[in-house]
């Protein structure tokens, strides 16, 4: 079962209306305020990313109830220009834009789950889930 | 034509009073709350006239005079925060009444109706389109002051010793916020002679790679002409998050609190705050 709400993402002020979506639906959750930053961290980077690379795209907050377990699940979309190498880009400290490289590898460690398809010219799909404990 | 015109023109002119009152008293039952709540009966009653007024000057043909007079208007109007829907439908029903009224009294009647349909419509819908266009120009004007009021308070940099200043953060940190940071911190430090800048962040709800990267840099620049950079109001949640994200602060020295950051800029430059013995 899952319900879900989505942001469009085309300008810098769409990352912090993705962001205040995930805040609010970690509070219903019951997330604590750690769970509640990282979940709020790793949306804006997606978000970034997207407004970054992809230029346009979409965040998806599903709430994720799984046999009593009970969860929070970000979609990131995008239709960009994709990733050419998953492994690289994985890597800390790589970055095409001269950023610092960490936000992929962050959100990966910001979320229990997480993962990431990507198809070279047609865009990139990336789900992360943090699970309530 | 002409003719006619100068006919609502007096009409208006002869009956002001009494339509300004039956104006005012169907805005009032037809007016939604957000108006209504946010001025005094006075206000309403003043402001209202003024529109009549405006009407008034316009019908006259005072060209000049009527463009003076919208301006002042549509500025007040954005003021009191009236929507433009109060003021475009006001002007229907200020056209409604006096139409109306000039029927009863005979002054429109079955020979010149159509005439005088005409001639309304002529003269409402130009000024209509007025009032829509200053209303937003003024706005526009509004929220281009805000914006730059905004950035005035966007990231300020506070001497609060000597050699010591503080830039608190509050709010949401964008790009363009990024760059005044950068800006405001390497002018202010010069300014102000500082050795030790704090930087804090209490009041900035996400600290994600591009905000820690901007950070970074800042501190890099500000260590270049000389001063010492100190990152301050480090919330124990910001904290796990800049962990997991493998960001490493190692360049500055942090604190949680901006009360032991100053502590520690102080030590810095060797000073500190004592307590005078035997006062009071
Ligand atoms: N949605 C995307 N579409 C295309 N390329 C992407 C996308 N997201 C990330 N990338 C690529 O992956 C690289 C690494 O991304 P990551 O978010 O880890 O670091 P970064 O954005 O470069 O820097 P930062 O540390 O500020 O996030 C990017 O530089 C970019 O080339
Ligand atoms: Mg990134």
């Amino acid at each position: 079962m899952s319900i879900q709400s989505c942001v469009t993402i085309i300008n810098e002020w769409d990352i912090v209306a993705a962001r205040q979506l995930g805040r609010n639906v970690a509070k219903e959750l019951g997330f604590g305020t750690v769970d509640q930053a990282r979940i709020t961290t790793a949306i804006s980077e997606l978000a970034r990313n997207i407004y970054l690379y992809a230029g346009k795209g979409q965040i998806c907050i599903d709430k994720l109830n799984d046999a009593g377990k009970a969860g929070l699940r970000i979609h990131a979309a995008d239709n960009g220009p994709g990733i050419n190498d998953i492994r690289q880009v994985m890597e800390d400290g790589f970055s095409t834009s001269g950023g610092l490289g960490a936000g992929l590898p962050g959100v990966k460690r910001l979320m229990d789950d997480f993962h990431i398809e990507s198809e070279t010219g047609s865009g990139t799909q990336i789900k992360a889930t943090k699970w309530l404990r | 034509m002409e003719i006619i015109n100068r006919v609502i023109a007096n009409y208006i002119q002869e009956h002001k009073q009494e339509i300004l009152k039956e104006w005012i008293q169907t805005t009032k039952e037809t007016a939604d709350d957000r108006v209504l709540r946010v001025v005094s009966d006075e206000v309403f009653t003043s402001t209202s006239s003024e529109f009549i007024d405006l009407i008034i000057t316009n019908i006259k043909g005072l060209k000049e005079d009527y463009n003076n007079k919208l301006t002042d208007f549509a500025e007040k109007v954005v003021r009191l925060g009236w929507p433009l829907t109060f003021v475009t439908r006001g002007l229907h029903t200020f056209g409604q009444i006096v139409f109306h009224r000039m029927e009863e009294s005979g002054t429109v009647n079955r020979d010149n109706q159509m005439d005088m349909v005409h001639q309304f419509d002529e003269w409402i819908t130009p000024m209509n389109n007025e009032i829509v266009s200053i209303y937003s120009a003024t706005w526009e004007k509004t929220v281009s002051l805000q914006k730059i009021a905004l950035q005035e308070l966007s990231a300020p940099l506070i001497p609060v010793f000597e050699k010591i200043s503080v830039m608190p953060l509050v709010g949401t940190i964008d790009t363009e916020r990024a760059k005044q940071i950068m800006e405001n911190l390497l002018n202010g430090a010069v300014k102000h002679n500082a050795e030790v800048v704090l930087i804090d962040i209490t009041g900035v709800p996400v600290v994600d790679t591009m905000v820690a990267h901007h950070i970074i840099q800042a501190a890099e620049a500000v260590r270049l002409i000389g001063a010492k950079c100190m990152l301050v109001g480090i919330r124990p949640e910001i904290a796990q998050t800049i962990v997991n994200l493998g960001i490493n602060l190692n360049q500055f020295t942090t604190k949680s609190t901006l009360q032991k950051g100053i502590e520690a800029a102080l030590e810095l430059t060797s000073r500190k705050i004592i307590k005078v013995e035997g006062a009071m």
